[in-house]
């Protein structure tokens, strides 16, 4: 889950975390009070959950309260990757004498949660991993054993010099990790980390993303939720115990599990077509689900088949088959129904479909052939 | 032989009274698997048909030779089961389990190396050696026994491989699944090891997915480390960046993880990737 800069930084400062002074409105009358209250230099920022907002014109620089407004005219409404900005978050303008990049992220492959720290910030670092690897200073965190301060201190030595700063990115680094721990963050970021007097450090921006899976034991963190980071039918699918993502295709996709809902979206581009969605039904095999599977596949005015693919393990086929009946009788489908079931009880589900005069395949790739000609 | 686990291995079944766990024991018992013994707090005496019911894993330990555990404990309370698993130093913890808080699995992950034991999962499917055990959820009768070792992170996946395997008449030694979450007990490397040192695995089919760094890993392990042939397959080539596909694990993020880097590795490292699970029978046969 991903929440915005302006609520990520209300979580730094229950942590003790220095962050600027800020305002965050969703009605532009509302910017020259805020920016008057912080002295007419400011800076608007679209809050978004996509990344890249800079370069889309989503932060602007305003030089009096009058700017202020104009630009959070300008950026509230504005369309950034698909996403409509809502809410802007006026800061004072920094003076900014050098940027630094601060992350602390879950490294699967080393099972550590690892420091990242950079001397260049507001740089994009996932282009500067890929182009200059060694400009990333990594510090891996044991999650059961903390952290080694005086080695922490040796490495933020390296980046920040002077006494005094490495003394606050020190302190900033440990309750970033306090939070990450107790938060159950999956990512925490701050860039640019910025350098707004010769001996003062400020988290100028801030991101963070939290495990699904822990929502449940944070009670604040899963209220910043914010709707735009899914789409209707994603939001009503995970109501219906679904898994499903959009995409851009025609053929709408049905099927048990999430390794093999990828392949057989993989299947049907191989045979030439396109896939409008990812949808795991998931394990138990309600009947219910099936239906409200196809009714969300079906709000999609593209479709035009649509496959329903199943290999039964604890999901059956012929809970399947009765989903799929109970979906035809009380739903006009118009568009084809290609259906592929194998394994647990499929003699059973096949009988139920093909009495209803269904055909049923038991090879994928004729199933994704047939699904594609149609 | 097998690798982790074969007719002689003693199961007990975490979380053995709720509906997934019993539903399951039972499958696994009609499976052929030696189920020794459950545990369900709180439910200390009881027992499921012919299997005795423990409150805690040590209880179960003081009465039994316990090999290995299979957990079906909610995931809320999944986290701690494996917990008390690893206090017990169950040698093999298996965590079917869906949706446990990836942290709470960082942890599990250091006690286990700590104690030596092993972890295959969280949410995965189990494993199966077919003719010998299963320790899992997967349907026993599409398996064939066999000198093919299959490893994926995936479950339903596994099946349509194993399928078409078994179709070709193409048994298996173990099938293992190990899961779909970003912190798993035993990768790819690991089990391409114990695979390598079985006499009676001729080859390995490799099913990974997006996310991660796994693939990649395990493709130069198979071409520096491994005698043994291997086929690999990718799921989400399709998958958008950024977008969870179901899988906590399979998500393209920060540049990594994309199905393009994953295959070219395969690749590099002499393994022919299927473009569909019904091509893995045809590649493997020519490796063999």
């Amino acid at each position: 889950m991903k929440i915005h800069e302006y609520q990520a930084k209300e979580l730094f400062q229950q942590y003790g975390i220095p962050v600027q002074e800020q305002a965050v409105i969703s009605d532009a009358t509302k910017a020259r009070a805020a920016a008057e209250k912080m002295g007419g230099f400011v800076v608007v920022k679209a809050q978004v959950l996509v990344g890249g907002r800079g370069k889309a014109g989503g932060v602007k620089l305003a030089k009096n309260p009058d700017e202020a407004t104009e630009h959070a005219n300008a950026i509230l409404g504005m369309d950034i990757k698909g996403e409509t900005v809502e809410k802007v978050l006026i800061a004072p303008a920094a003076d900014i004498l050098k940027e630094y990049y601060l992350g602390l992220i879950m490294d699967r492959t080393s099972k550590k949660i690892v420091l990242m720290v950079t001397k260049e910030g507001g740089v994009d670092i996932e282009e500067l991993a890929v182009s200059d690897p060694d400009k990333i200073i990594k510090f891996p965190i044991d999650i059961s054993a903390g952290i080694d301060e005086s080695a922490l201190v040796e490495v933020l030595t390296e980046v920040f010099e002077k006494t005094a700063l490495v003394e606050q990115a020190t302190e900033t680094v440990k309750k970033l990790f306090t939070l990450f721990v107790e938060k159950d963050a999956s990512l925490v970021e701050i860039n640019p980390y910025a350098l707004v007097d010769e001996n003062t450090l400020s988290a100028l921006d801030a991101k963070i993303n939290f495990d699904d899976n822990a929502l449940y034991k944070h009670d604040d963190v899963d209220g910043m939720k914010n709707p735009e980071e899914w789409s209707r039918d994603e939001i009503d699918a995970k109501q219906f115990g679904l898994s499903f993502v959009s995409m851009d295709g025609d053929i709408g996709c049905i099927v048990n599990g999430a390794g093999l809902a990828m392949a057989t979206m993989d299947i049907v581009k191989l045979y030439g077509g396109q896939p409008a969605n990812f949808l795991d039904v998931g394990g138990s095999s309600n009947p219910e689900k099936v239906l409200n599977a196809i009714k969300i596949i079906l709000r999609n005015e593209k479709i035009r088949a649509i496959l329903i693919n199943i290999f039964g393990g604890i999901t059956r086929c012929d809970d399947i088959a009765r989903g799929i009946i109970m979906a035809t009788d009380q739903i006009d489908i118009t568009v084809p129904l290609v259906i592929r079931l194998v394994g647990t009880n499929q003699e059973e589900g096949r009988r139920l479909l093909e009495e209803k005069g269904f055909s049923v395949a038991d090879d994928l790739s004729e199933a994704v052939k047939t699904v594609v000609a149609s | 032989m097998s690798i982790l686990i074969d007719e002689n291995t003693n199961v007990l079944v975490q979380g053995i009274t709720g509906r997934d766990g019993s539903f399951h024991a039972r499958q696994m018992v009609k499976d052929g698997t030696n189920i020794v013994a459950g545990v369900t707090p709180g439910k200390s005496g009881q027992s499921l048909d012919d299997i005795p019911v423990y409150g805690s894993v040590r209880e179960a330990k003081g009465d039994h030779r316990i090999d290995a555990t299979v957990i079906f404990v909610p995931a809320k309370f999944a986290g701690a089961a494996v917990q008390e698993a690893i206090d017990a130093e169950v040698p093999l913890v298996i965590t079917i389990t869906e949706g446990v808080p990836v942290l709470e699995m960082l942890e599990a992950y250091n006690a286990v190396k700590k104690k030596g034991l092993r972890m295959i999962g969280p949410n995965c499917p189990g494993l199966i050696s077919p003719g010998k055990a299963k320790i899992g959820i997967m349907p026993y009768h599409i398996h064939l026994p066999g000198n093919i070792g299959v490893i994926s992170r995936s479950g339903t996946l596994t099946y349509e491989v194993v399928y078409n395997l078994t179709k070709h008449k193409m048994g298996q030694s173990t099938c293992i699944g190990i899961g779909g979450d970003p912190v798993i007990g035993t990768n790819f490397i690991d089990a391409l090891q114990l695979f390598e040192n079985d006499p009676d695995t001729a080859g390995v089919v490799v099913i990974g997915e997006i996310g991660g760094e796994d693939e990649e890993a395990a493709a130069e392990f198979i071409k520096t480390k491994m005698s043994k042939p291997a086929v690999g397959f990718i799921s989400g080539r399709t998958a958008p960046p950024g977008k969870r596909m179901g899988h906590a694990g399979a998500i393209i993020s920060g540049g990594k993880g994309t199905p393009d880097a994953k295959v070219k590795a395969f690749e590099a490292a002499g393994v022919p990737v299927a473009n569909k699970p019904d091509e893995i029978p045809d590649l493997l046969k020519k490796q063999l």
